[in-house]
């Protein structure tokens, strides 16, 4: 376009000389802006690094073998720091252009548009086929066993709390007491009636579920912040029960052992009625763990299915509503008390479920396990994920649970590598992995809804 | 007004602290009828309005909702949800109040929550997918869409409500609160914001909602819109009730004339014009 106005002009060689002119120059300017822009950035990028870093990289400081203070500069490292931050900031500002801004409609060929949707189809079905499939070809690795059970607790805790945290919109950060909740009821009823795990398992959900609720009340007329720093006690205080209730929860050296689940009744060990002894094959302990891997993959796809039709039956419409607008809500006549107390039931009851499964897992559970970082974590996973969206929460859990392994390797800079993969992260997809909602019911076609629409609710 | 009187306020006050801001007001709302609370800015109609639809909690008085057959309530001692699932009060907000990451169909699904609740069993019988729970589901989506269809945003029915106009989504919340079955629907200043066109469409709607015979109270400062659509008119100043009439009565009152010229004079102008 811009080319043909040239020759045109230049084929006049009149007064629009000027104006198509300008076009090219203004860009130009507009391009050294930028650069200038992003050279100021990471200037001063570059700066905050060098005051942050001079006494903690620069100056190295010892106590001397006489008591005295020695210290020695380590500029060098510094200036390499400052370097690295200088030239990271270029580049992350370069990408950011590149990549534009989230809310930007970028165009995107039809072909290849087709393509996307047709892998964003693709996707639940082949992870659903690929952990189907793990313990099947990786029979003799024990680890990725275990790392997929690892992993496919956190998916169930991330689909749990996605009720809470992503559907109704309650900021929830004790959602581990939960879990610790499910964990006790199982190793107790086991451990002191000799109760089996599949009567235990909607046990430990239904008293999660109660747990839900109790701690629902009390914060009913909290919102956002405040909501957030009550759940976080309340997790703690759970915490703090199981640690000094000696008698019951047994303190510090928590509760041990725990029975190992049972293939409805049939318990999968060497023995005589054993599982291997009855089919007539070969006993081998990496049974039990292909086991307790498909025990919960398919305790987190039922999660999964019950919140899939929840989110398409009223109260799901309703916790959705609620993180939309708390106040239309109840102008509609929805009674946000009981909708908030069944999402935090609903979300416990997942949670507890996850800690009955933990429990058997384990055979051994201390408060140990049920820290505030365990909390941190799921909630990590479901923000991380994209609020409400199913696949996202899964994907998440598998980056991040699946990441922690994986950056084993770098040894003591994994979390450093883990922290920088996560602020990258949501530099570029700051509304979490899936970032958009599908409608919960449509007249023609669901059209995906961007999460910049949605809010976060307010707790 | 005997009868035929769906909302009664009787001696309403609201003090907050100790600023007065709706002070011993009564009037009436008249059965299938539109009612217009007017009045100059701070005059306390919205907080009337809050007491109604029960977000505040009157300091005195007695708001009474009289149902077609007969039934009383009193709708100072409900709570707040109540009052539109059992009161039947429905309103829309002053500053729209939808749910943006909602589509529109989602939104007037909301809006029918609580009979979809019990056709759900509570839950329950919806997560197995008992059949009476599917046709309730669908009998849902069937009104909503003859709602947009109603006001012409049957195409834009997957689209995301903040996605919409402004002018589209102040249709869409009428349409949301008329998914809740009321008996009286409570507008704040529905045409705020409004062009000519899109008022007068407003207009058609409102009287065509009363016409199948739900109440209508509103508040607006279109007077071109009270004065066209309303079939009584209370007016309010200072938390007191200054004039109350029918249209034409209304608009002549030196009292009204008075007080809008007392708080904008464009308003009194616009009052005047409207009487020419």
């Amino acid at each position: 376009m811009r080319i043909r106005s040239n020759t045109e002009a230049n084929v006049k060689s009149t007064a629009p000389v000027r104006v198509t002119v300008a076009p090219p120059d203004l860009t130009q300017t507009s391009r050294r802006a930028g650069i200038v822009f992003i050279f100021k950035k990471a200037l001063i990028s570059a700066l905050v690094a060098f005051v942050l870093f001079s006494l903690m990289i620069g100056i190295r400081t010892e106590a001397g073998p006489n008591g005295q203070l020695i210290y020695w500069t380590r500029f060098d490292d510094l200036a390499t720091i400052v370097a690295i931050v200088f030239g990271g900031s270029i580049i992350v500002e370069l990408l950011r252009q590149w990549w534009g801004d989230s809310n930007t409609v970028r165009a995107i060929p039809t072909p290849l548009k087709g393509a996307l949707d047709f892998t964003g189809r693709a996707i639940p079905p082949l992870l659903l086929t690929c952990a189907l499939l793990v313990p099947v070809i990786f029979y003799n690795q024990r680890y990725v066993i275990d790392t997929g059970i690892q992993v496919l607790t956190y998916v169930m805790l991330g689909w749990g709390l996605n009720v809470v945290v992503g559907l109704a919109g309650l900021l929830d950060l004790g959602y581990v007491a939960f879990y610790a909740v499910g964990a006790y009821s199982y190793a107790l009823l086991a451990t002191n009636f000799g109760l089996t795990f599949w009567i235990c398992l909607p046990l430990a959900g239904i008293f999660a579920a109660c747990w839900g609720v109790l701690l629902g009340f009390p914060v009913l007329r909290l919102r956002g912040d405040y909501l957030a720093i009550v759940t976080l006690a309340f997790g703690e205080i759970i915490r703090l029960v199981i640690i000094n209730w000696q008698s019951l929860t047994g303190g510090p050296n928590g509760v041990s052992p725990i029975p190992r689940p049972t293939l409805f009744g049939i318990p999968l060990t060497a023995d005589e009625d054993g599982l291997a002894a009855r089919l007539g094959i070969e006993y081998s302990p990496t049974q039990r763990i292909v086991f307790l891997f498909y025990l919960i993959l398919a305790l987190a796809l039922v999660t999964n299915w019950v919140t899939i039709r929840l989110r398409r039956l009223p109260i799901g419409r309703a916790w959705e509503a609620l993180r939309e607008d708390e106040v239309a809500c109840r102008a509609l006549g929805i009674n946000t008390t009981t909708t908030k107390l069944t999402a935090f039931a609903t979300g416990a009851m997942f949670g507890g479920f996850a800690g009955a499964f933990f429990a058997t897992r384990q055979g051994f559970i201390s408060p140990e396990s049920f820290t505030f970082q365990e909390s941190a974590l799921v909630l990590a996973i479901v923000v991380l994920g994209g609020m409400g969206s199913q696949l996202g929460v899964a994907l998440a859990a598998l980056t991040l649970i699946g990441g922690f392994e994986l950056f084993r390797g770098f040894d003591q800079y994994r979390m450093l590598v883990f922290g920088m993969a996560m602020v990258l992260l949501m530099i570029w997809r700051p509304r979490g992995l899936i970032g958009h909602r599908a409608p919960t019911v449509f007249l023609r076609q669901s059209t995906a809804i961007s999460s910049e629409l949605a809010r976060e609710g307010l707790g | 007004m005997s009868g035929d009187t769906i909302l009664y306020v009787d001696r309403l006050t609201m003090r907050f602290g100790g600023v007065v801001a709706v002070n011993d007001l009564s009037f009436a709302a008249a059965r299938h009828k539109i009612t217009a609370l007017i009045g100059p800015n701070g005059a306390g109609k919205t907080t009337v309005f809050n007491c109604i639809t029960g977000f505040y909690k009157p300091t005195s008085g007695i708001i009474r909702i009289t149902h077609d057959d007969g039934r009383h309530i009193q709708l100072e001692r409900l709570n707040d949800f109540r009052i539109s699932k059992q009161a039947k009060v429905a309103r829309t907000f002053q500053n729209i109040r939808l749910f943006p990451g909602m589509t529109a169909l989602e939104n007037l699904m909301v809006a029918q929550h609580n009979a979809l609740m019990r056709a759900s069993g509570f839950t329950f019988l919806g997560l197995i997918g008992v059949p009476s729970y599917r046709t309730a589901e669908k009998d849902a989506i069937d009104r909503a869409k003859r709602w947009l269809d109603r006001i012409g945003l049957l195409d834009r029915a997957d689209d995301a409500a903040g996605n919409l106009a402004y002018g589209d989504q102040r249709r869409l919340e009428i349409a949301r609160a008329m998914c809740t079955e009321p008996a009286l629907l409570c507008l704040d200043e529905p045409a705020a914001g409004l062009n000519a066109r899109e008022s007068s469409a407003l207009s058609e709607l409102l009287l065509s909602i009363r016409d199948q015979g739900t109440s209508i109270l509103l508040i607006e400062h279109d007077m071109s819109v009270v004065m066209e659509i309303s079939d009584h008119i209370a007016v309010m100043d200072y938390g007191v009730k200054i004039a109350e009439g029918a249209p034409q009565q209304v608009r002549d009152d030196p009292k009204v004339i008075a007080a809008y010229l007392g708080a904008d004079e464009e308003e009194a102008a616009a009052i005047m014009e409207s009487g020419k």
